[in-house]
């Protein structure tokens, strides 16, 4: 196995509405910060890879315009996958494995701001028995919070404050979107959104994008003071059909943690891609993070959730402290599909 | 239109609407069927494990699963949430439930919705049966609803 | 069971419905070409013109800020014959449908010759931009209704052989 590190990371302030700029023009400064930072030129990146999805916005082919940003001249090696970019990171990284690259510029956006988010995640359902129920996410999700709570597996104080806890950690971030103090009780006194998941339970609606470049160990060294070294990286898928599963539990988060490796020395930090307050409370199950590991420092999806840019958020949020000597080693987690359907986790390490 | 910063924008309703004809083939063909028919059909495993919604493969093995087996017509709540403004694109027009229902004879749940009245007469473990449409076609929601077993 | 034949498919109809805000580079293209401009803009490192302005130079990678206005006459530099009926196109089939490069543009772009026989129409050729009434112009490129050939000589190949 080649060693892969991150070497650089760079998002956009995380906005309700992005009012001023394109997809395009919101990634080309994200795009060439990231490539700056990385010490890497731009002609030398061997491998280009992207993660959206047309839906969000409603644009067909809204990632072949996105190319733009690049100056794809000559012509680049490139990929896309319609998913979060923590995938498109997946790929990147395999195509490094596999020796047809020794660095890859990685990125992604989603500006949900244009239409109904959680209407149009049912178009992920299956086009059967599913999606012409209309079931929209926050449903779906608070499906699951219902399950758990009656599993007695998590509170509706527990959730809230995971909720309290993010956007008050958030504050410290620059890029957040929905950050402040809140209280607890005030929370819990507030009604139902879809029981039993209130407002604060459920991520904002966010305008975003995010790059990261990874390298070849012995390219990461010599253009980065302190790579975050990728020690593992898996993902796993459970059954699409909400009934087909135990919605309390995350078998492929754990899987994932273990075939990346997660257990092991112990973590300064991890990053959930939890949208959803009840899903960290499963996510820290799954993974057995101890009380001791900082949970999403950044504030994490429930104060910025970017789709399709979320997860790979969450691995350069985790990456950053080690890149800056702040961290020695972190977690990084991303999800895809309804009620954490399907699992990638990414264990970072500095030297 | 201008934006805060006096830089111009414009905007306009985008509609992206289309209807594709999906053929089911032979398995959920024949859940459309009884469906259409008023009667629910799921799909047994070698294992002995009785799948709802039909499955045309083992989700544990990826064998096909070729035996169809009468499921339901009850069955029991086994987690919900409760929609208490539900939105144009939600199945019922009145507050509702959505619901994951293990119909009787089933070791899955699928995904409806149960027309409970209030959120107070929920319960995870209740008994509900279908409530079909005067027209059935051969679709999903040729169960226009769940409702529970015990009357309104 | 019936006799009546098996479920053999479904129909999902599908409706999303989003609000489109054109921004930047895009709704300064729209609020000109309200006024009867064309713009585009200027890559500050290649120099090249794009039109319509979209606020990156694809070939640089970098942003494009430098406005330039552009004339509504220009180029056919490709085209094509169409015999298929389209939703919104109002010209009588068969129609053509061309790359046009407008003079002080380096990159063409999609629209339709009218006025002319199909036989007409060629690389080369130049044609000019039929408005639609003042009094009906918004923040769109149906302002333009179609390009007509403007009976000017041809441009040889080799003045827009790089652009095509």
């Amino acid at each position: 196995m080649r060693e892969v590190a991150v070497v650089s990371f760079a998002q956009t302030p995380y906005l309700r509405r992005e009012r001023r700029r394109s997809e395009v023009e919101m990634l080309m400064p994200v795009i060439a910060q990231a490539i700056e930072r990385s010490g890497i030129q731009k002609a030398q990146i061997g491998f280009t890879c992207s993660g959206s999805s047309d839906y969000i916005a409603g644009q067909a082919f809204a990632f072949v315009g996105a190319v733009d940003a690049l100056g794809a001249w000559p012509p680049i090696s490139e990929s896309h996958v319609e998913m979060d970019g923590a995938w498109a990171l997946y790929e990147a990284w395999v195509k490094i494995q596999c020796g047809q690259a020794d660095s890859a510029l990685v990125f992604a956006f989603g500006r949900a701001s244009t239409g109904t988010l959680p209407e149009t995640l049912t178009m992920q359902l299956d086009p059967y028995t599913l999606a012409p129920l209309g079931a929209d996410a926050v449903s779906l999700a608070a499906l699951q919070a219902r399950a758990l709570l009656d599993a007695r597996l998590a509170t509706e104080r527990e959730m809230a404050e995971v909720a309290v806890r993010s956007r008050r950690d958030a504050k410290r971030n620059p890029f957040a979107q929905l950050k402040g103090d809140f209280e607890v009780e005030k929370i819990l006194a507030e009604p139902y959104l879809i029981s039993p998941l209130r407002k604060h339970d459920c991520p904002p609606i966010t305008d975003g994008a995010a790059a990261i470049v990874i390298a070849a160990g012995e390219v990461a060294r010599r253009v980065c003071r302190r790579p975050a070294f990728i020690r593992g990286i898996d993902h796993r898928i459970e059954p699409h059909q909400p009934g087909f599963r135990d919605l309390t539990v995350s078998p492929s988060t754990q899987l994932a943690g273990e075939q990346a490796g997660a257990a092991g020395r112990p973590l300064d930090l991890a990053e959930l891609h939890a949208p959803f307050t009840h899903q960290e409370l499963i996510l820290r199950r799954a993974l057995a993070l101890p009380a001791s590991v900082a949970i999403n420092p950044s504030g994490g999806p429930l104060a910025a959730n970017p789709m399709m840019a979320a997860g790979l958020a969450r691995i350069g949020e985790a990456a950053r402290p080690i890149l800056e000597g702040q961290a020695r080693r972190a977690l990084a987690h991303a999800t895809q599909g309804h009620c954490l359907q399907q699992n990638l986790v990414c264990v970072l390490e500095g030297e | 239109m201008a934006a805060a910063d006096g830089e111009v924008t414009f905007s306009a309703p985008h509609i992206v609407e289309y209807a594709y004809r999906r053929s089911v083939g032979a398995v959920l063909g024949r859940f459309f069927t009884g469906l259409r028919e008023r009667k629910l059909v799921g799909t047994r495993t070698r294992a002995g494990r009785v799948l709802v919604p039909p499955c045309e493969y083992d989700p544990d093995t990826g064998e096909s699963v070729a035996e169809f087996v009468d499921v339901g017509p009850s069955g029991v709540v086994t987690t919900w949430a409760w929609v208490h403004a539900p939105s144009a694109k939600h199945p019922l027009p009145r507050p509702f439930a959505w619901a994951l229902i293990r119909l009787d004879g089933a070791d899955t749940a699928m995904l409806h919705v149960v027309d409970a009245g209030s959120e107070s007469r929920m319960r995870t473990g209740m008994r509900v049966r279908p409530r079909w449409r005067a027209q059935t076609v051969g679709e999903i929601r040729d169960i226009e609803c769940f409702e529970p077993e015990t009357g309104r | 069971m019936s006799e009546a034949e098996p479920v053999k498919s479904i129909v999902t109809p599908t409706r999303l419905e989003y609000e489109y805000t054109a921004v930047g580079a895009q709704a300064r293209f729209l609020d000109e070409i309200s006024r009867g401009r064309i713009i585009g803009q200027r890559c500050p490192q290649c120099r090249k013109v794009y039109v319509p302005a979209r606020g990156a130079c694809p070939r640089c990678g970098v942003p494009t800020a430098e406005v330039v206005e552009v004339s509504d006459r220009g180029t056919v530099t490709t085209f094509c014959v169409v015999r298929v009926p389209s939703e919104n196109i109002h010209l009588k089939l068969p129609f053509v449908a061309a790359h046009i490069l407008l003079d002080g543009a380096d990159i063409p772009f999609f629209a339709l010759v009218g006025d002319c026989e199909v036989s007409e129409v060629r690389m080369g050729l130049r044609v000019a931009a039929v408005w639609a009434p003042r009094a009906e112009w918004g923040p769109t490129f149906a302002n333009i209704r179609h390009f007509r050939p403007t009976g000017e000589p041809d441009v040889a190949f080799e003045k827009f052989k790089e652009h095509l």
